[in-house]
């Protein structure tokens, strides 16, 4: 009884969501009829005065920075709350919840891998400006490298320590250079460093310097929840 | 004629992946099936012409949460529907 | 993508993105164990990020990026795909994986306190 009453509301509330979306229709230019829509504006501003090679990036950090902000704040309070409801008593720090021997292709194998990935992440991070790319996704891609060795090792150990301090050093990178927009032309987050030749590794103004920043927070960031979860031994098993 | 074959084959792969893992008992083929979810996203968003969006989806989508799922199944049970007490209650009956 | 048989994509994209957020969310209503449910939530996220990404779709339209190919040949900024979604959606991803990750931390202590992943049973534990 219940299962049809749920299929039938969602039926419902299906039915009307997919009729509005086929009105707007696929594929067709929706906001044309007023007269300054946002798209417009934005890829206009991207290569005028700002020389940006990827719109995307320049949306994401310049034209709505305040927004970024205020995800990688987000991101920062659940890796927080993660780990302080995984509590872990003191005495049992180092212990695994995965503890098996891997082959040796996989420990050679890994050897070799980790250091490419750390490679490709950095250069997506740096080259977020001039290809598809940016922070968020080096960071993801640094982890997974991380992650890679973690799995591969049973004694392999990242120092906490040094986790954090690269991430807090990230955070007040970010918060400092919007600062320094307030001391020098008008706003948070402005744009004050002169813009180059477009499609130099040197453009762009602050947003190579927000990005690198970013790319360092997100990897330090997500290595530790990973470092977490690998290390909640449970009562029952082995 | 080849872009239609292959965005055809791409839905209809997604919505089959999703029903399978909403139906399995067995949740460690649930949570693959979600991983094949985000793959089968990944390339759909490359074809609509976003590279940025391609590249996140991939690396968080496929990557990091089925490790923090499959080490969560690790810690807890594996079967839907089993637990602790049930099996304490039933071997201590008998 | 090609103009061939074009009608029919107009409506299978956004058919598809619905239909994989209502199973999520038949998932996260009728299922007894909390894993499944929190499976059903990361599906609804899935779904919704899709829908928001084909909205800013143009036929014909190139990725929004000012490369020397573009600089060269095409000169005019209206093929271009509009960007303002995709920027929100790399926001949404990242926070869906977020909250995905705290729900799990929730599961394995309630696991711990409970000894099961049922929500019948949790309920009735309470009295």
């Amino acid at each position: 009884m219940k299962k049809f009453l749920v299929i039938l509301l969602l039926a419902v509330l299906g039915y009307y969501i997919a009729d509005t979306y086929f009105d707007i229709g696929f594929g067709q230019p929706h906001f044309v009829k007023s007269a300054a829509p946002v798209k417009d504006i934005y890829l206009a501003k991207t290569q005028n005065p700002l020389k940006v090679s990827n719109a995307v990036t320049s949306i994401v950090v310049n034209f709505r920075g305040f927004d970024t902000l205020g995800e990688v704040t987000v991101l920062f309070l659940a890796v927080t709350v993660l780990g302080s409801v995984l509590y872990k008593k003191r005495h049992q720090v180092g212990e695994r919840s995965v503890l098996f021997n891997s082959s040796s292709i996989v420990t050679s194998g890994s050897k070799l891998l980790f250091p490419a990935i750390i490679l490709l992440g950095a250069y997506v991070f740096i080259h977020g400006h001039l290809s598809p790319g940016g922070g968020f996704q080096g960071g993801v891609i640094i982890a997974t490298g991380f992650l890679l060795m973690l799995l591969a090792y049973e004694n392999y150990s990242v120092s906490h320590t040094a986790l954090s301090i690269v991430e807090s050093l990230a955070g007040i990178t970010f918060a400092g250079v919007g600062l320094l927009g307030f001391m020098h032309g008008g706003t948070f987050l402005q744009n004050f460093l002169p813009s180059g030749v477009m499609n130099n590794l040197f453009s762009g103004g602050v947003i190579p310097i927000i990005y690198i920043a970013v790319g360092f927070k997100v990897g330090a960031e997500l290595t530790g929840v990973i470092y977490t979860v690998l290390h909640e031994k449970g009562e029952n098993n082995g | 004629m080849i872009y239609f074959i292959l965005i055809s084959v791409l839905l209809l792969l997604m919505i089959a992946a999703s029903v399978y893992s909403i139906v399995q008992k067995d949740l460690l083929y649930a949570v693959m099936a979600t991983g094949i979810i985000s793959l089968i996203l990944s390339i759909l968003y490359y074809l609509l012409q976003a590279p940025d969006v391609a590249l996140t989806e991939a690396a968080i989508g496929v990557a990091l949460t089925t490790i923090i799922f499959v080490i969560t199944i690790r810690n807890t049970v594996r079967m839907e529907d089993e637990s602790d007490k049930k099996e304490k209650f039933k071997s201590a009956v008998k | 993508m090609d103009n061939t048989l074009f009608g029919f994509l107009d409506y299978a994209v956004y058919g598809t993105a619905v239909l994989v957020m209502l199973i999520g969310l038949y998932g996260a209503m009728v299922k007894k164990s909390l894993l499944k449910i929190v499976i059903g939530l990361s599906i609804i996220d899935s779904g919704l990020n899709l829908l928001i990404v084909a909205i800013g779709y143009y036929k014909g339209g190139t990725a929004p990026i000012f490369s020397q190919g573009f600089l060269e040949n095409f000169k005019s900024v209206s093929k271009m795909v509009d960007p303002v979604p995709q920027a929100l959606v790399l926001t949404a991803i990242v926070i869906g994986f977020g909250v995905t990750a705290v729900a799990l931390a929730l599961v394995i202590r309630l696991y711990r306190h409970h000894g099961t992943l049922n929500i019948d049973e949790i309920k009735n534990l309470k009295w």
